[in-house]
């Protein structure tokens, strides 16, 4: 574990200008629409988002409000049609596909709505796939550490049939975390945990972005887990606000 | 391979019946190449051992009963031996009679005319080369269908007898028929029609089947010019030996269909496995895995699925070939095999290959908003 760049990071704090800034998510003036002809959708309309490193920044919103289409730019999933983004520093917007998917195997984490573990691995070897391909000299961090930290260490071996929903998204959040990243995505993590589970899992989301200094964006409906969260933005029509 | 070892133990069941499938081709695949084989040997092998380069027969023959039906001078020998690069020209008949061996056995021979002492006269493994008037050196398989050093064998109609003086060692047939060497004049009279004691017309002492004509960089045009002839290189003239190019053909096509079969299966099978991993790949994409890391892991599992079966396959192939029973033309030959195989991993491959490079195409982004 890297202490040093912990607590220096720690130190910065979301509004705190400085440094810290320029670890974390910048996405400015973003616009995306989907769809074509007269079915075009502004998916998202000029969106402004810094989201520091340390910070844990959620999104709340209708469905179809545009939630999903912002973490597919911030993550570099999809090129937006103008605006840029910035990810530790990194431009992600300039970059081409095979660029972009570089940026993400080194600089970001995902984690999904019910976990999407592959259903052939094992808890263990969910976590040790991203770092088979890995870029050189990466500095990852040791899957069997990270299991452990998110408390389940136990069931390394299982596969995620032989899971609960709550353990799935557990191993899910590690395996977002084992290359190391600088931003980590979250959608709706709790969408299909009962309440005790979902503040678990938030619960850990807070910790896990404290304690590794990563810049965390978590979209979701539960409002009862925003308390955990530093900055809480609303989504509305593809349009960005602060709550 | 990290992935595609775990995918393949996962859904073994799976795999397994699509490897049962390549297992089941590949099977087929050794049994017809066996079969091919086999056809090939007792329909020409008697031609493929011939240490000629081509064959010089009659100008307008028949080209698919050329063995029959030609008949040329002995003269064009001569003008065939003075052809650049031919290093060595016989006389060559040929013939197909009924007989009947001493030991009572109904017996179909090939009779093949060559001069003793010249580069067509067969080396003996058991008894002794061409020589005597009446004396037969017959195929290693018409030692096994039992023949024996010296039995008389006499040819129906005429009466003629002819007496085994050696056995070769290898398999010499011709339309699936053993092969007897004897002396051109013998073959002669039996072509001409003359029984025992009976006289040989001048004219068919003049008469071969063809020129025998072995040389590097032969004119074969500019040969069959200067002696009126019509040449065929040997491998040409497998397609003149009775049934030939209908049974190669038939075999060449039904293994070209398993070919094309493997390739399919192939191809639907990973068709049908990529699109079920559709959302997982995308999933993989939106983690950061380059696209040739995907393409590599999913042709590794392609590979490593065709090549079990394929294996698996040959080898109850070759079992099963060994009980192919005695009168079945079957015979292995290995590098058949080996091409056989290759070809049908490969075509494999390359059905699989076409389904996999679907995940060039998924849209990582789709990871994001599903619901699983
Ligand atoms: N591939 C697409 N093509 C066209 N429209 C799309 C596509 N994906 C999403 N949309 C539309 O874009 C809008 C935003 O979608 P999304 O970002 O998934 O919203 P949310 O995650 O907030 O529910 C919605 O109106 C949705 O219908
Ligand atoms: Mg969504």
């Amino acid at each position: 574990m890297n202490t040093h760049t912990e607590t220096t990071r720690q130190a910065s704090r979301p509004d705190t200008p400085g440094p810290a800034h320029q670890d974390g998510l910048i996405m400015r003036d973003v616009t995306m629409l989907l769809g074509d002809g007269e079915d075009t959708v502004r998916a998202l309309d000029s969106v402004h988002l810094t989201v520091a490193a340390g910070e844990f920044a959620a999104i709340v919103g209708p469905s179809g409000s545009g939630k999903s289409s912002l973490l597919a730019v911030a993550g570099g999933l999809a090129a937006p049609d103008s605006g840029t983004v910035t990810i530790a520093g990194r431009p992600m917007t300039a970059a081409s596909r095979r660029a972009r998917t570089a940026l993400r195997r080194d600089l970001v984490g995902f984690v999904f709505q019910s976990g999407n573990l592959l259903p052939a691995l094992t808890a263990i070897d969910q976590l040790r796939l991203p770092t088979r391909f890995a870029s050189p000299g990466a500095v990852g961090r040791d899957p069997m550490d990270l299991l452990t930290e998110v408390g389940m260490a136990g069931k390394a071996d299982r596969r995620p049939h032989q899971l609960s929903g709550g353990e799935r998204q557990r191993v899910g959040i590690a395996r977002a975390l084992v290359t190391g990243p600088r931003l980590l995505l979250v959608d709706e993590p709790t969408a299909a945990l009962d309440q005790a589970r979902s503040r678990d899992i938030v619960q850990m989301l807070a910790r896990e972005t404290r304690q590794h200094a990563v810049a965390t964006v978590m979209v979701t409906h539960d409002t009862e887990v925003l308390q955990y969260c530093d900055s809480v933005y609303e989504m509305m029509d593809g349009a960005l606000s602060k709550k | 391979m990290f992935l595609a070892v775990r995918e393949l133990r996962f859904a073994r069941a799976r795999f397994t019946l699509m490897g049962a499938v390549i297992t089941l081709i590949a099977v087929l695949m050794v049994l017809l190449s066996g079969l091919s084989h086999g056809l090939v040997r007792d329909g020409v092998s008697g031609l493929q051992e011939l240490p000629v380069t081509s064959l010089a027969f009659s100008h307008g023959v028949a080209r698919d009963a050329a063995f029959t039906r030609s008949v040329i001078s002995l003269d064009t020998v001569e003008s065939w031996s003075r052809q650049p690069g031919v290093t060595q020209a016989a006389p060559f008949g040929s013939a197909l009679i009924n007989a009947r061996s001493s030991s009572g056995v109904e017996i179909d021979l090939a009779l093949f005319g060559v001069e003793p002492g010249s580069f067509l006269a067969p080396k003996a493994a058991t008894g002794s080369p061409l020589g005597t008037a009446d004396g037969i050196v017959v195929s290693r398989t018409a030692a096994d269908a039992g023949l024996r050093l010296g039995d008389t064998v006499t040819v129906d109609r005429l009466g003629t007898r002819l007496t085994v003086v050696g056995v070769l060692a290898e398999q010499h047939t011709f339309g699936h028929v053993d092969v007897a060497y004897l002396p051109l004049a013998a073959w002669q009279a039996i072509h001409a029609g003359a029984g025992p004691g009976e006289p040989v017309p001048d004219r068919a002492r003049q008469e071969i089947t063809a020129v025998a004509v072995r040389g590097t960089g032969v004119d074969l045009a500019a040969g069959d010019a200067a002696a009126g002839t019509e040449s065929m290189t040997l491998s040409e003239s497998y397609g003149a030996s009775p049934g030939y190019t209908a049974e190669t053909s038939t075999l060449t096509l039904i293994q070209f269909f398993l070919y094309l079969i493997c390739a399919l299966v192939a191809g639907a099978f990973f068709t049908v496995w990529t699109i079920q991993r559709k959302h997982e790949l995308a999933v993989l994409r939106a983690l950061g895995a380059p696209i040739g890391y995907l393409l590599r892991d999913g042709l590794a599992q392609a590979m490593v699925l065709l090549l079990a079966a394929a294996t698996v396959g040959i080898g109850a192939g070759i079992g099963l070939g060994s009980l192919v029973g005695e009168g079945v033309p079957f015979a292995l030959d290995v590098q058949a095999v080996t091409v056989a195989a290759a070809l049908l991993v490969g075509l494999g491959l390359t059905g699989a290959a076409v389904a996999i490079a679907r995940i060039a195409a998924v849209d990582p982004a789709t990871a994001l908003g599903g619901n699983r």
